[in-house]
């Protein structure tokens, strides 16, 4: 049986091989992925985000809690949580302390926490975390939990992996301008006041609130990416989703039934108004444009001779060549065929 | 396209709360260039093993101090061959006797390391234990 009928079938062991293959890079990772990839596009992934110590572990330790036994008596989801923890810069090694949160969940078959190192990725995850959330989602979890580094104001990758992105923000975390920056509280499809019962909720509230107020609801279309063809998306006739903000006391349980009907709420907005195939689109021409990138890139690397490539490194290093020109010359001497024409504005 | 990361699991089985050993070990590996799971206190042998699959882990690193290893080391050892992860390697941190370094070496543990333990060497260990 090959590694992605194993894990269709349920074998835990294959799953957790194909993650670090995936993770590793490897050709018989991708092999997997691309079998799997028909079984995809069920799950609801659902990021959380915001700064570190700002309560994310402990927040989806009780999310996981709350749909494995959900309250209200509906049947519980299978719940996978993908945790990712930075990669330290100078020795590229990396200490992931998420599951110290979620000791709660474990002993439960339902429940696959997998804790992730970014591995010099800047946007708050790692590049193979979409390959990994897709694995579990063929493997028929319902709720993918994505929990982010702690991240502060440009971190927004999540955003264009998950459904829903929570963002995380605590009492006494900055003055109102910091709400109105570009950035994270951009991101948020619902906001999160964690530490509710700590002094200074109350004026972070209204800060958030007043941020809501000022903005005008924007559609999620990044716009550092050539644009998507919108044109093409039926044009929604619902009103936009407008962020509600929850006060939780994730270290108590408190507030987590409420978090999880807006969660809820806002995943029926999105299947509503279309935006669900409209994020699921971006998301997968963003992995394909990533993963052309990555792969041109190597492809290209194995092409050029290395010597020529450190000797102009040498040069660049030594300030004889801008790495503008740099990349002219490498490109001009090794699959210069296929480059663009040289940009006037240059000359 | 990444390089292929030793990743290792410390945990802490028992009741013991002394997890300052734990946490230099996790320092120590993390500098080392490896990826490290830190569970904390208080694990039980089916959490740590259950971890162990997850993560997919290279390396099980135990710390003890409560005098309990003789019961709990065998406990997670049988637990990893049980989920199919026999490859998976062990080593013991804790205020070990001797006799009964000998006895969780001939177990499979492949080190034992007490206070004092050099992190160059229990780095070293790991290495070699996890490529061959």
């Amino acid at each position: 049986m090959s590694l992605a009928a194993s894990i269709l079938a349920g074998d835990r062991l294959a799953l957790t091989r194909l993650l670090s293959y995936i993770e590793n890079g490897t050709a018989e990772g991708r092999a997997a992925l691309s079998e799997l990839f028909p079984y995809t596009g069920r799950a609801h992934l659902i990021g959380v985000t915001g700064p570190p110590g700002a309560g994310k572990s402990s927040l989806v330790n009780h999310l996981a809690r709350h749909y494995r036994i959900p309250p209200d008596g509906t049947p519980p989801r299978r719940v996978a949580i993908i945790a990712v923890d930075p990669t330290s810069p100078f020795s590229g090694g990396a200490i992931l302390g998420d599951r110290l949160r979620m000791r709660d969940l474990a002993g439960d078959a339902g429940v696959f926490i997998r804790s992730m190192a970014s591995r010099g990725s800047l946007g708050g995850l790692a590049t193979a975390t979409a390959g990994v959330a897709q694995v579990f989602d063929a493997a028929g979890f319902e709720t993918i939990l994505i929990e982010t580094v702690g991240a502060g104001q440009a971190e927004v990758d999540i955003a264009r992996l998950a459904h829903t992105t929570l963002v995380v923000e605590t009492p006494g975390a900055g003055d109102d301008i910091q709400a109105i920056k570009a950035g994270i509280l951009e991101i948020a499809d619902i906001l999160v006041l964690n530490k509710a019962d700590q002094p200074g909720a109350d004026s972070v509230e209204r800060a958030l609130r007043t941020m809501l107020e000022l903005a005008h609801p924007t559609p999620h279309i990044f716009q550092d990416h050539p644009p998507v063809e919108t044109a093409a998306m039926p044009a929604s006739p619902q009103p936009m989703w407008l962020p509600p903000i929850l006060r939780t006391i994730a270290t108590r349980g408190t507030g987590i039934a409420e978090l999880a009907s807006a969660i809820a709420q806002h995943a029926a907005y999105l299947r509503q108004s279309g935006e669900w195939q409209r994020r699921e689109r971006y998301r997968l021409e963003a992995e394909l444009n990533t993963a052309l990138r990555e792969i041109l890139m190597a492809r290209w690397q194995a092409s050029i001779p290395q010597a020529r490539y450190r000797e102009i490194v040498e040069s660049v290093a030594a300030r004889r060549l801008s790495p503008g020109e740099a990349v002219e010359k490498l490109l001009n001497s090794f699959g210069g065929a296929h480059a663009p024409p040289a940009d006037p504005a240059l000359d | 396209m990444s390089e292929r990361k030793i990743r290792v699991l410390i945990a802490k089985p028992g009741l013991d709360g002394h997890d300052r050993g734990a946490k230099v070990v996790a320092r120590a590996l993390r500098d080392a260039g490896m990826e490290v799971i830190y569970t904390g206190l208080r694990q039980t042998p089916e959490m740590i093993a259950e971890a162990a699959l997850q993560e997919d882990v290279d390396a099980v690193g135990l710390s003890i101090l409560s005098g309990a290893h003789m019961a709990l080391v065998p406990r997670v050892l049988e637990l990893l061959k049980a989920n199919g992860q026999a490859h998976v390697k062990v080593f013991v941190g804790g205020i070990i006797p001797d006799e009964d370094v000998l006895q969780l070496k001939s177990l499979g543990v492949f080190g034992v390391y007490g206070p004092g333990a050099l992190s160059e060497t229990y780095i070293n260990d790991i290495r070699q234990a996890v490529a061959g």
